[in-house]
């Protein structure tokens, strides 16, 4: 018979995998963050593109020089590092200093992720750990927002001395004065739309970042109980105290367009290691996210809520998981035996 | 509209265009064959023959060791050469009869004594064990055993499998199409056998024309059989998951069908049974899939067990250049063979040679807790927390989430990015589970 017996390679079974790969699920979500990254720079020209590239420049260095120290295999090609720093980025203001973004990425891919035991192993999201190390370190740069590029032609006064998130504006109206007035800079809901408004790097655009979700979840990277269950609890607690005193609580169109919501909904709540892996579970961590980020951002001392909120849902994540799990198919614990036969 | 479905699983390109419209061919058997007493799940058989006696069709030349075994057939008529070894996809080796073929066709076999509907179910079950019959999805158990329920579990519903839901192959979907006769006649008579009600066929939706040429078919004919199309979905060919697509019944953990009143036979096993029961014609050759990139010509054969499997593939114009992989059976749960200088057994449902694109595998790396697997998973088990139990050696804590039910189908080690072999650790758990079990049960004596 003709073939040699070394002619064919063993291994066992599957033999076909499907074609995706930790590296191209990290590159998905970068691709899909760009349209958003880059509406940043545009609104906020040069330093917005410096801290993107600081960040995950720093990121993806201090991974490689961490997992040599420590001796463990370079895996930083992963991609994993460099979403990390992209991710920072976004979560920054986009005239964060350099050594924000170098102390940011230092605390994300080390502190947050590395002393866990590297990808797959640590139970809070990296960037946002660094975004809320940043923010109680250095609270004055870090809500320090720079006035965007007006476009447009909305015209906003450019005031380059602070430019308060719109969510900044209203929880100082509620201070002062108990009561919701019109936002400065004529914010409107369409320059919540467009990005006319101040905040994080990433945050401006809610169209380019629903588009980056939608692609997302028809790439499969990401499944669609997350962002459904985290925007749709905040919509429905925020419409229901809007409806029950408008005065004082904002309707949820505004708090879907402002703030970090759609960033943190698509892109930070789906982080796969720090969220449950089931279904059932992630609409539980969902609804969780969206409750923390609607109880902080209406009645908190900060503002904007959405990074605290995921944080304290990561910590739920293995108490979640753990009641979730699905029950092993054809297990008949606690159900009568006659129902096997029904 | 009722969805047949099943909860998990996975959907791998199916790659059937390659030999869907191929009839089966039938393959002339060659001048020498292997004969292997494994045929398979269960005891191998006893060889009956000695060197220089002749042999004709059909005649028993192994015979069974206990009762899940199956008696094996001589493919031709010809003189015994010598008993051989030869490799086995899963013992590694095991005894053969070597056969000179003399190309006479000189029949050793006989329809049996009178028609099948006037025979006694034991009867018939006892003709099919003397024939060999095993199922030929895939596990090869005796089909026989199959048909001997105990007598506590009553069986109501007879399933016929016609999902064939590896990837690649398409020999039960040739069969469905060209002896659909014989397909419903099998099925009938494995009613009659069990005593059962209902029976099923059920056809993957890709297979559309072969469940319109079988409803065709039941027309005219006796009804009370239902043609079940369920979305294209692999594993739906195993056995749980097709009762719970067909029936929504369950199947108890470490339970057999039967405990839900279900048998299931695989079609090719339906016009195995209708062969040996109407013509008496034992199991002496099967159809099966020589495809992939890495054969010239891919083709559906009938060929005789026994038959060299280079001699298949020389029958498809041989392989091209860059073939890396040679699979017995499909590319989900088939097995890698290092040679194809070994005979084809009751179990070869299909060769299938790979090139190196077609069996891409990522590079191995961390858990990122993607949740594929888990959704994957058929069975509804968490593959990546029994793999992580495993590699820490906490084989109580496998057990406990489940470890044993697994089916090892492979759609969690297909569905990981990762790369991680999770279908491995599993089997290593299970393994050591067994060992763990019997080691406990030793000591408590």
């Amino acid at each position: 018979m003709s073939q040699p017996a070394q002619l064919f390679h063993a291994g066992p079974s599957p033999h076909i995998r499907q074609p995706e790969s930790t590296r191209r699920i990290m590159l998905w979500v970068i691709v899909a963050l760009l349209p958003a990254a880059l509406y940043g720079v545009y609104l906020f020209g040069a330093n917005a593109a410096l801290v993107l590239v600081l960040c995950t420049g720093f990121a993806v260095v201090l991974e490689a020089l961490w997992q040599r120290m420590i001796g463990r295999p370079m895996v930083v090609g992963d991609g994993s590092a460099a979403l990390t720093g992209l991710l920072l980025a976004l979560n920054l203001p986009p005239n964060a200093p350099w050594w924000m973004c170098l102390i940011g990425a230092a605390v994300a891919v080390i502190v947050a992720k590395g002393v866990f035991g590297g990808l797959g192993q640590n139970v809070f999201n990296p960037a946002l750990v660094a975004r809320v190390f940043l923010l109680i370190s250095f609270p004055v740069q870090m809500t320090d927002y720079a006035p965007p590029a007006a476009p447009f032609g909305t015209g906003a006064a450019v005031d380059a001395a602070s430019y308060a998130t719109p969510l900044a504006a209203m929880k100082e109206q509620l201070l002062t004065s108990g009561v919701l007035g019109p936002l400065e800079h004529g914010f409107t809901r369409l320059s919540g739309i467009t990005g006319n408004m101040g905040g994080s790097l990433g945050e401006m655009s809610f169209l380019l970042l629903l588009l980056g979700g939608a692609f997302l979840l028809v790439r499969r990277v990401i499944t669609w109980q997350i962002p459904a269950s985290f925007i749709g609890t905040v919509v429905a607690l925020t419409g229901l105290m809007h409806v029950i005193d408008p005065a004082r609580y904002a309707d949820p169109l505004f708090h879907l367009v402002t703030g970090g919501l759609m960033l943190g909904a698509f892109f930070m709540a789906t982080d796969y290691v720090t969220s449950p892996m089931t279904a059932k579970g992630q609409l539980i961590f969902g609804v969780l996210c969206g409750l923390l980020t609607v109880v902080i951002r209406l009645w908190g001392g900060y503002p904007e809520g959405v990074s605290f909120a995921i944080l304290l849902g990561n910590a739920a994540v293995p108490l979640i998981d753990r009641y979730t799990m699905p029950k092993v198919f054809g297990s008949t614990r606690g159900k009568p035996a006659k129902e096997a036969r029904a | 509209m009722r969805l047949f479905e099943f909860p998990g699983g996975v959907h791998p390109d199916d790659h059937k265009e390659l030999t869907r419209s191929k009839p089966l061919e039938a393959l002339s058997a060659p001048e020498l064959l292997n004969v292997s007493m494994a045929q398979h799940l269960g005891a191998p058989a006893q060889p009956l023959v000695k060197p220089g006696e002749r042999v004709l069709v059909g005649q028993k030349i192994g015979e069974p060791r206990g009762f899940i075994s199956a008696a094996v057939h001589s493919p031709v008529s010809g003189k015994v050469k010598r008993l051989t070894q030869v490799p086995h996809p899963e013992l590694g080796r095991c005894q053969a009869v070597l056969i000179e073929n003399d190309g006479e066709d000189e029949r050793g076999y006989q329809p049996p004594e009178r028609p099948w509907s006037e025979l006694e179910p034991k009867r018939l079950v006892e003709l099919l064990a003397e024939a060999g019959v095993v199922g030929l999805g895939g596990a090869t158990f005796p089909s026989h055993v199959k048909l001997s329920p105990p007598e506590n579990k009553p069986i109501d519903t007879v399933i016929l499998n016609g999902v064939e839901c590896e990837p690649y192959l398409t020999s039960d979907h040739r069969l469905m199409l060209e002896r659909p006769d014989d397909v419903v006649l099998g099925l009938k008579i494995v009613r009659s056998i069990l005593g059962a009600k209902q029976a099923l066929i059920a056809v993957e939706s890709n297979k559309s024309d072969a469940a319109a040429k079988l409803s065709a078919k039941l027309i005219h004919g006796d009804s009370g059989i239902e043609i079940v199309v369920p979305r294209v979905r692999y594993p739906q060919g195993a056995e749980k998951q097709l009762i719970y697509a067909c029936t929504k019944r369950r199947v108890p953990n470490g339970g057999l069908p039967m405990d839900v009143g279900c048998v299931v036979h695989n079609v090719g096993t339906a016009v195995a049974i209708r062969d040996a029961l109407v013509d008496g014609r034992p199991l002496i050759s099967r159809a099966l899939t020589i495809t992939g990139m890495g054969v010239d010509t891919p083709k559906n054969l009938l060929a005789a067990i026994g038959t060299p499997l280079s001699a298949l593939v020389d029958a498809c114009g041989g392989l091209k250049s860059g073939t890396v992989k040679v699979i017995s059976g499909g590319p989900m749960m088939g097995i890698a063979l290092g040679t194809l200088d070994q005979p084809m057994i009751k179990s070869t449902g299909g060769l299938l040679c790979l090139t190196a694109s077609e069996t891409f595998k990522p590079e191995q790396g961390p858990c990122i807790r993607c949740g594929r697997c888990i959704r994957a998973c058929p069975m509804r088990l968490q593959p990546t927390l029994i793999a992580a139990r495993t590699k820490l050696d906490d084989f109580d804590e496998c057990l406990r989430i489940g470890a044993r039910d697994c089916m090892e189908c492979g759609c969690c080690a297909y569905s990981c990015p990762a790369g991680i072999p999770l279908v491995q650790y599993i089997k290593l758990a299970k393994s050591e589970i067994a060992q763990l079990q019997r080691r406990r049960k030793e000591e408590a004596r």
